[in-house]
């Protein structure tokens, strides 16, 4: 079997609202792969399907060649779940917090005590070990509930929006740890709605709006299918953008126009810049830059991850 | 598969209590001391000495004792089973993070009742000695409410968990405590015999699992015959345990398995 989790017109209904409308993927041992979308496009109800804690409405779904209808807590005992929210328990301390959650896996004592000295190096929070859980800052909770998950050495990895609300400093160093497992082995699942976090990490992801898988592929790939090499930004002084946009158009090979600014795709920013300058139009600054992800969603949705 | 979780949970209701424990044990010594000098002692000196006790036959605070321990198990029972519960599946959302384990529903219920159980042996030991010490019953009088000063508690912890497990808002809890657990605490046989109050009341009193649960300490501390067989009172809050315990299955997977 060459998939880890195969999932085959999956849906998930809640009364008559389909958050899953359909969605097919397979995630293949050893990579890491995403699902970007925007807000209600269905990520976390399809990770909480695989993670077997969420009934399946329709389709088929195998997670590490099981039933999760049927194997629901063989399936659990082998993965580790980051869920969107941290549901640590907040009264007590980081070390209590792993105890507890190991023994749940069932895993003794002599086997959770070196593992916790392990994640704890890992998360950084040795020096934590016994402070309570509330007082820390987001980016410790999110690596505590990250090494929390990881108590049962799971072969496969779910995490959702793991560093959203998180600085960048933070961010960076778990995207380093998260790096550091994928290279160990563990296969990782990962959502999110920031683009740069789907480019670093992600091997294979799939697009997701509003229930619908809209593309999939590595980053590069779905960047050179439906984009262009580079991207120009311009932006007018407010409400002078639209005089502009057809001209504008017939200068790159496609335009988009935000409230904001309109983007110009093409294979040569700087080329374009040139060109938007000799027909005589000033935007108040332009941008040159490579095109991201953010682009793809753009162009297959018309609209921006982030809101 | 499901005692080998459910041992797992209640094991973790043991160490969230290691952090908790202090404010709780002092109210679990505290409060019967101050219920039996209060209402047993001074309360008892009155009745008494007023004639009451001829009319049961025992000294106020003898009868008084084991019914205070049962309606203790009761409001121990309901306590870990309410805000305890809001909080593991709504405020800390400690329930959800199990149920990502090997875990499944019927563990953390069962594993959760098993917990209050424990808690609630100790409660009512605790409880058993200080009516000893105050000379309410003899030692062996008192140890023999345990049981069913237990059973009693445990009834209460399986139905609040179920009635928990539906509300959405604390507000509820304050309710149940208002309009359930403080009526029953007072009017189930605990400070006076129902007998005493009309003949409606009266009736509705032995519908309630305290009442059955306050019978069943008194008659087996201290030997008075019950006014209804004890195999009757243990049933039914045997039944009311089976049915707490049911519904909060049921009620646990409506609210966290979606
Ligand atoms: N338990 C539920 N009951 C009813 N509707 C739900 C439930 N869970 C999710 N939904 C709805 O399903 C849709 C998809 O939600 P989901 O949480 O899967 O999206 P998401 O992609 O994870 O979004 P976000 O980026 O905001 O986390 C949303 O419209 C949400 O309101
Ligand atoms: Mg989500």
């Amino acid at each position: 079997m060459s998939y880890l989790v195969e999932a085959t017109g999956l849906v998930k209904r809640f009364g008559d609202f389909t958050a899953v409308d359909g969605v097919d993927f397979g995630v293949r041992p050893g990579e890491a792969f995403g699902f970007l979308g925007p807000n209600g496009a269905g990520k976390s109800s399809t990770m909480r399907m695989i993670g077997a804690v969420s009934p399946v409405t329709e389709g088929e779904l195998t997670v590490l060649g099981r039933d999760p209808a049927v194997d629901g807590p063989a399936i659990r005992a082998r993965l580790g779940v980051v869920p969107q929210e941290d549901n640590l328990d907040e009264e007590l301390s980081i070390y209590e917090n792993l105890v507890i959650y190991g023994r749940y896996f069932g895993l003794p004592r002599k086997v959770i005590d070196p593992r916790i000295d392990e994640l704890l190096d890992f998360a950084q929070l040795e020096e934590r070990r016994h402070s309570r859980v509330e007082p820390l800052s987001g980016g410790m909770k999110r690596r505590l509930t990250i090494a929390r998950g990881l108590i049962n050495q799971p072969e496969l990895l779910l995490l959702d929006e793991p560093t959203t609300g998180l600085d960048p400093q933070a961010r960076h160093l778990l995207w380093d740890r998260l790096y550091r497992l994928k290279q160990q082995g563990v296969t990782l699942i990962i959502t999110t709605h920031y683009m740069d976090e789907a480019e670093q990490l992600c091997d294979r992801l799939v697009i997701m709006d509003k229930g619908k898988i809209a593309a999939e592929g590595s980053p590069r790939e779905l960047i050179d299918r439906y984009s262009s090499r580079e991207v120009l930004e311009l932006r007018f002084e407010v409400g002078g953008q639209d005089s502009y946009l057809e001209e504008l158009e017939s200068l790159a090979s496609r335009i988009e126009a935000l409230p904001d600014r309109v983007l110009l795709y093409t294979d040569d920013a700087d080329e374009t810049a040139a060109a938007v300058h000799a027909a005589g139009i000033e935007p108040e600054y332009t941008v040159s830059r490579r095109s991201t992800l953010e682009d793809v969603f753009l162009r297959l949705t018309g609209r921006r991850l982030i809101d | 598969m499901v005692l080998s979780g459910a041992l797992r949970v209640t094991e973790a209701g043991a160490r969230v209590y290691r952090r908790t424990w202090r404010a709780s044990v002092i109210s679990t010594f505290l409060n019967p001391v101050l219920f039996l000098l209060a209402m047993g002692v001074g309360l008892g000196s009155l009745v008494d000495e007023g004639g009451g006790g001829a009319d049961l036959g025992i000294p106020y605070l003898t009868f008084l004792a084991p019914g205070l321990l049962a309606a203790t198990a009761m409001q121990t029972g309901a306590g870990d089973a309410s805000y305890p519960v809001m909080a593991g599946i709504k405020w800390r959302k400690t329930y959800h993070a199990a149920l990502a384990t090997p875990l499944d529903v019927r563990s953390l219920v069962i594993g959760h009742i098993g917990w209050v159980t424990i808690r609630l042996v100790f409660v009512t030991v605790v409880y058993a000695a200080i009516m000893t010490a105050f000379g309410a019953t003899s030692v062996l009088e008192g140890l023999a409410s345990v049981l069913p000063g237990v059973l009693t508690g445990v009834a209460f912890a399986a139905v609040v968990t179920a009635y928990t497990a539906r509300l959405e808002r604390e507000t509820g809890l304050a309710a149940l405590f208002r309009f359930g657990i403080v009526p029953l605490f007072l009017f189930s046989g605990t400070f006076f015999p129902v007998s005493q109050l009309p003949d409606t009341i009266e009736w509705f009193a032995f519908v309630t699992p305290l009442w059955h649960g306050v019978s069943l300490c008194r008659s087996f501390a201290l030997g008075i015959d019950p006014r209804v067989a004890p195999w009757i009172s243990i049933a039914y809050l045997i039944f009311w345990v089976a049915l707490g315990t049911w519904l909060s299955i049921r009620l646990f997977r409506r609210r966290l398995v979606l």
